[in-house]
C-alpha cells in the first residue's frame, strides 16, 4: 500500500515542474500549458486525500477543477491568438506595451 | 507489491514527461508530451479508487483541451523559441544564478519530503481507513453532486457560457460585425 505522503510528494514535484515552466519558458503556450500541469498537480492531491478520508468531495472539487480548467483553456488561446495576430510573436517580452 | 510498482512506474513516467514538457523548444512536442503526462495521472486515478476521474481526465483533458492546445499550435504555426537570445540575456540563465537556484530547489524538495513524511499521520496507507466502494461509486458521486453541490453545478455551466462567448469575441478579427 502507497502512502498518502508519497502522494503529496509526487503532487508538490509536479507543481514545482509546473512553477518552474510558467518562470522560465519564452512562449506564451507553454506557459498555459504549465498551468495545466499545475492544475493537475492539484488534482492529484484532492483525490489522495478523498479516497484517504472516505470522501467523495475530493472527486467532485477535481470535477470542477476540471471544467475551470477547460473554459480557462478555451480564453487563454483566444487571448493567445489575439496576441499573436497584434504582434505575430508568442514571446511574452514582446507584449510591453503597459510597461511604464 | 505490484501496486506498489505500478505507482513510482506512472509516477515516474508523469514526472518526466511534465519535466520534458517544459524542456522542449517546440511546442508541438510539449503538447503531446502533456498527453503521455495526464495518461499517468489517470492511471493513479485509477489506483484511487476514482474510475470516474480517470475517464474524464482523459476524455476532457487529453480528449478535448489538448486537441484544442494542438489546433491553436497548428494555426498559428508558431516559430521555435528564439533559444540562443534568450540564454543569453535571461538572469536566471547565469551559470552561477542557475547553479545556485538549483541546489536550493533540490534542498527545498527534499525538506519538504522529509517534513511530509515526518507527520506520522500522512505515512498511514492511503487506502487503509476507508473501504474502497465509499469512494469509487459514480452513481454515489452523481447524487453527491446534484444535492450537496448543485448551486456550484449550475455557476458552472454560467461559468462555461461566459468562457465560450469570450473566447468567441476575443479571437474575432477587429473589424468583423
Amino acid at each position: 500500500m502507497i502512502p498518502l505522503s508519497h502522494y503529496l510528494i509526487l503532487s508538490a514535484t509536479l507543481f514545482a515542474i509546473g512553477a518552474a515552466g510558467v518562470f522560465l519558458r519564452k512562449n506564451l503556450i507553454t506557459i498555459l500549458l504549465s498551468v495545466e500541469i499545475m492544475l493537475n498537480a492539484v488534482n492529484l492531491t484532492f483525490v489522495a486525500f478523498g479516497r484517504y478520508a472516505g470522501d467523495l468531495d475530493g472527486q467532485i472539487i477535481t470535477f470542477f477543477v476540471m471544467t475551470v480548467a477547460a473554459a480557462e483553456a478555451a480564453v487563454g488561446l483566444a487571448l493567445v491568438i489575439a496576441l499573436f495576430r497584434h504582434r505575430e510573436s508568442l514571446n511574452p517580452d514582446a507584449f510591453t506595451s503597459l510597461k511604464w | 507489491m505490484p501496486e506498489t510498482v505500478t505507482f513510482y512506474l506512472f509516477a515516474a513516467l508523469a514526472v518526466g514527461a511534465s519535466l520534458l514538457v517544459i524542456g522542449q523548444r517546440n511546442p508541438m512536442y510539449s503538447v503531446l508530451l502533456l498527453i503521455a503526462s495526464f495518461g499517468a495521472l489517470s492511471g493513479l486515478y485509477i489506483q484511487l479508487e476514482a474510475p470516474f476521474v480517470a475517464v474524464a481526465q482523459i476524455i476532457i483533458y487529453a480528449g478535448a483541451i489538448m486537441v484544442l492546445f494542438l489546433f491553436v499550435v497548428m494555426l498559428l504555426n508558431a516559430p521555435k523559441e528564439d533559444a540562443a537570445e534568450w540564454d543569453r540575456t535571461h538572469p536566471l540563465r547565469q551559470p552561477g544564478v542557475a547553479r545556485w537556484g538549483t541546489l536550493l530547489a533540490a534542498l527545498l524538495i527534499v525538506q519538504l519530503a522529509m517534513a511530509l513524511m515526518a507527520v506520522g499521520e500522512y505515512n498511514n496507507p492511503v487506502g487503509a481507513q476507508s473501504d474502497p466502494a465509499t469512494v469509487n461509486s459514480v452513481a454515489d458521486m452523481g447524487r453527491t453532486l446534484f444535492t450537496r453541490h448543485t448551486f456550484a453545478f449550475e455557476a458552472t455551466s454560467i461559468l462555461i457560457l461566459v468562457a465560450m462567448v469570450g473566447a468567441v469575441v476575443l479571437a474575432r478579427r477587429e473589424g468583423d460585425q
